[in-house]
């Protein structure tokens, strides 16, 4: 399993486009991670008098209105926002996968009732389904955040894998396995998964561009992380009043967020390019 | 044809009465006390709090709230706000509902209008400069946040260059006196920046899945064939293949009913358009949960809905699924 | 007088990521008025490429080389510009496809299809090309017609729609009608029928057929004149019953002699012994060098032109040279 995944990765990389989305990717995530040891403390000294200032000299991003620096703000809400969406979208392809492959290989009433809740997640918009759950708390915390993030996107993913292990179900090395007597868990996880590994890759990576807008947008609404822990939605969300006097406080975190779902695209698309048997 | 209509009307009841189930569930089993959520931050005597449980209902069995709920659905009784207390949830919704009509279908006029023509010409012009700037925008745009994209635009020309109108629907110095046309025009004036923003953003969905299908259809054989009949290259194009090249676009409506519900939620908050979104958005500040789950039914059932009729269009477009 | 179709020196080159590739390298022949020319070969030889030129519908990147000729009534193809050229493709030049079912469009009805095909020509009322259309689907012998026109192509069989298919070709009454491996995705009896339409179209109205076909076996009996075409050119060209009967390329005896015969003794198949180079790396001299059994001691180094056999009878082959083959 892990050889044709490494073989779509590097086919991937092939892509021009594969290839700037993984570079930008990977200075994201360096910028993210050792960006904290270099940048002054986001949190620290807020001075409400001094107010945001432009960018210049030691702000490149300029300065919130509580004259934070808003560029160590974009590094540590990126850390945040990164690991919130890479843990909600395992989480969610975990699930997608189990629930998928369990309906596709047991088929029968199993199946039926599975897809029939898949069919009606799916009409409810994700969003929608957020709000309902985030509106519990009166402050959300981040381990229930990844929790609710992820058990919303898994079920688009289910129809994929159960498509897949529906159409491998037949195929005659799942019959030589079972005539050797492997029992069905052994047959979905050796078997089947594995050559679902491909299109999950695909959907996870896209899914990650997915999450991390609707995180944002859930901070922005004031219910997804709350302050003091920084993210780019609750930026821009205490930056709206000033709107009008200091915009660049509005505008990095988001062009911080358009960054980082436009290079994992790409490399989703690279991916799916990569998947796609014509261009083996 | 009825046939099929009626089977495919009962499937989406079916999912739909599935919604309801999976919505009440999500209500009642989310940990917190209802009762909590009711009454605010009010400490509540005794009686008060059997009276608030009387009134919401939470007193009866869970089997028999359940029926409650799915009764009131389908008569269209949705609860009572907490937060509007003591208008009900359906009263808000309708009086919601013509801004965000307003809002969506010109979003879905100029998505799609936009979207076919912008894709269509991207696989005409396929690998010329045309097609990969088009491509590089539409992928930006797509990454970007709504609310962002509508903010920036908002302070761009509404701040910035004073050119637009940021908030609401109607101008609120507007006189009263004027003609109904001018009132118009003023609604219209509001519309643009919202409009906007919700199209820039899912342009990016149509305009891919357009592209990719004229590209696939131009491939096939009978292209092929008819030019080799002497057909003129327009006619070849536009007659044969970008015939055979509507039918993902207009599967495609049926998926883009979500995005639009969730951007609007979003747009209209930042713009203070009187829609549902903006509803949904204040609802979930004030945790007023009848109104959400108000708003997420009736998100659900559009969804459905615009799914129905991008089966529909299928059925009507495609002689192939007609005899299915 | 002129014959009705003259190919000279045809080169087609495609640029691939393996490097460029001819895969028709010097293709020359004529059809008169009302002949059927068959241009025999196996997969990659390139003549389905030759046919697509003709109507210079070869698809980019592939590009015909500046030197080529093609000339429709002595009028150069290759020169004309986009209106001239729509009024010979389908109208002076009618061309028919391998498989049915994708070359129609599946979301027009039949009546549909042929009509435009007539109307694409001719200043006709809807009216007028429909009831051209009827005629044109009695003509190919479709049974109950009338209920056909308002048809999809999905609810056609493979031979109906082929036969569809040559009613649209024929709607402006082409001269030269080219049919590219018109029977191969047909049942066998099929084949034989739709065969049988095009030899009665043919002598019915005059036409010139150019058909493009792997099976040997469908030539003989029909076909005037035939060509067969191995690695990017015309091995060897010769009426049909000369062919048949004294096959001098050391490639059309192979084929001829790969093919299985029920009556008489079963013996083994005989093969020809190798495969057919790519047209990225064509062998050097003559191409068919490295599978021939005759093979001489200067085949490898000289490329051999045509070179005559016998009355209208030629073949690119040294063995010519000392009176053909052993």
């Amino acid at each position: 399993m892990t050889g044709s995944l490494w073989r779509l990765l590097a086919r991937a990389l092939t892509s021009p486009s594969g290839r700037l989305g993984t570079f930008v990717l990977a200075l994201l995530t360096l910028f993210v991670i050792a960006g904290p040891w270099l940048l002054p403390d986001p949190a620290g000294m807020p001075d409400l008098l001094a107010g945001a200032t432009p960018p210049g000299g030691w702000h490149l991003f300029g300065t919130d209105q509580l004259n934070r620096d808003i560029l160590s703000r974009v590094v540590s809400g990126g850390r945040i926002s990164l690991s919130v969406a890479g843990l909600a979208v395992t989480l969610a392809v975990t699930l997608g996968a189990l629930v998928g492959g369990l309906a596709g290989f047991h088929g029968g009433w199993l199946d039926g009732v599975l897809m029939r809740v898949v069919d009606g997640a799916l009409a409810i918009p994700r969003l929608f389904l957020l709000l309902l759950l985030v509106a519990v708390w009166e402050q959300i915390p981040l381990g229930a955040l990844v929790l609710v993030l992820g058990a919303t996107g898994w079920f688009a993913t289910s129809r994929i894998v159960r498509g897949e292990v529906l159409r491998l179900r037949e195929a005659e090395f799942v019959l030589a396995a079972t005539a050797l007597g492997a029992g069905p868990g052994r047959i979905i996880l050796r078997h089947l998964l594995p050559n679902v590994a491909g299109p999950l890759l695909v959907a996870a990576t896209l899914g990650v561009g997915d999450v991390i807008l609707l995180e944002a947008g859930l901070s922005y609404l004031g219910v997804g992380v709350r302050p003091p822990t920084p993210s780019w939605g609750g930026m821009i969300l205490d930056a709206r009043p000033l709107l009008t006097t200091a915009p660049w406080a509005s505008i990095f975190p988001g062009l911080a967020i358009v960054i980082t779902v436009l290079a994992v695209n790409l490399i989703g698309d690279a991916l799916r390019g990569a998947l796609d048997p014509r261009n083996a | 044809m009825i046939h099929w209509l009626l089977r495919r009307s009962l499937q989406a009841v079916l999912t739909f009465l599935v919604v309801t189930v999976l919505l009440f569930v999500l209500m009642r089993l989310t940990p917190g006390d209802p009762l909590q959520r009711l009454a605010g931050d009010r400490q509540v005597s005794a009686a008060e709090a059997a009276a608030l449980r009387r009134r919401f209902g939470i007193d009866q069995p869970i089997t028999t709230q359940f029926r409650t709920f799915v009764t009131g659905a389908l008569a269209g009784d949705l609860g009572v706000s907490i937060e509007h207390y003591p208008t009900r949830v359906s009263t808000l919704l309708v009086s919601r509902l013509p801004a965000s009509l307003l809002l969506g279908g010109t979003v879905l006029v100029l998505t799609f209008g936009f979207g076919i023509a912008l894709g269509a010409l991207q696989a005409v012009r396929r690998g010329r400069r045309v097609d990969r700037w088009l491509t590089r925008v539409s992928l930006a745009l797509y990454a970007m946040p709504s609310f962002w994209l509508g903010l920036v635009l908002a302070w761009f020309f509404g701040i910035r260059l004073q050119m637009l109108p940021v908030a609401q629907m109607h101008d609120p110095l507007f006189d009263p006196e004027a003609t109904w046309l001018a009132g118009a025009g003023d609604v219209l004036r509001h519309l643009i920046l919202p409009a906007t923003t919700l199209t820039a953003v899912s342009l990016a969905a149509v305009m891919h899945y357009q592209r990719t299908a004229l590209l696939e259809v131009l491939r096939l054989d009978f292209v092929l064939a008819a030019r080799a009949r002497g057909l003129p290259e327009r006619q070849v194009l536009w007659r044969h293949a970008w015939r055979n090249a509507l039918f993902p676009v207009v599967g495609l409506l049926g998926l883009w009913l979500p995005m639009l519900v969730t951007g609007s939620v979003f747009v209209e908050q930042v713009f203070n358009w009187p829609g549902l979104g903006h509803l949904a958005a204040d609802a979930v500040g004030a945790r007023d949960y009848p109104v959400i789950l108000g708003t997420a039914m009736l998100v659900s059932a559009q969804v459905l809905l615009g799914g129905l009729l991008a089966d529909l269009g299928y059925y009507a477009l495609d002689p192939r699924v007609r005899r299915a | 007088m002129t014959p009705l179709l003259e190919v000279q020196d045809l080169r087609i080159t495609f640029a691939t990521a393996a490097g460029t590739s001819h895969p028709v390298d010097g293709v020359s022949f004529s059809l008169e008025r009302g002949e059927l020319l068959a241009l025999v070969g196996e997969s990659g030889c390139g003549k389905s490429l030759t046919a697509l030129a003709l109507l210079r519908l070869v698809p980019p990147p592939g590009r015909i080389l500046p030197g080529s000729a093609i000339r429709l009534d002595g009028a150069d193809v290759l020169a004309l510009d986009t209106a001239a050229l729509r009024g010979v493709r389908g109208r002076r030049i009618g061309m028919i496809f391998q498989d049915p079912m994708t070359s129609l469009n599946p979301v027009f009805t039949v009546a549909d299809q042929i009509s435009e095909s007539v109307r694409a020509h001719q200043r006709v009322s809807q009216g007028a090309a429909r009831a051209r259309a009827l005629e044109l689907l009695q003509e190919v012998g479709i049974p109950d017609p009338v209920a056909r026109l308002d048809q999809y192509p999905h609810q056609l069989s493979g031979g109906m729609r082929q036969r569809v298919m040559i009613a649209i070709a024929l709607a402006s009454e082409p001269e030269l009608l080219i049919a590219d491996e018109p029977t191969t995705a047909l049942d066998v009896t099929v084949q034989a029928q739709i065969l049988e339409v095009l030899d009665r179209l043919r002598t019915a109205r005059g036409m010139a057929v150019l058909l493009i076909t792997h099976d040997l076996g469908i030539v003989a009996g029909r076909a005037d004149r035939v060509a067969v075409m191995y690695a990017g050119r015309l091995v060897e060209e010769a009426r049909t019953a000369e062919l048949f009967a004294r096959p001098s390329h050391p490639y059309t005896r192979g084929l001829l002699a790969s093919v299985p015969r029920i009556a008489g003794p079963v013996t083994r198949l005989t093969p020809i012994a190798g495969t057919v180079p790519p047209p990225t790396n064509w062998p050097t001299g003559c191409r068919f060098h490295p599978r021939c059994p005759a093979a001489l001691p200067r085949c490898p180094a000289d490329d051999p032109p045509a070179l005559g056999v016998g009355r209208g009878h030629r073949m690119r082959c040294w063995l010519a040279e000392s009176g053909g083959p052993a």
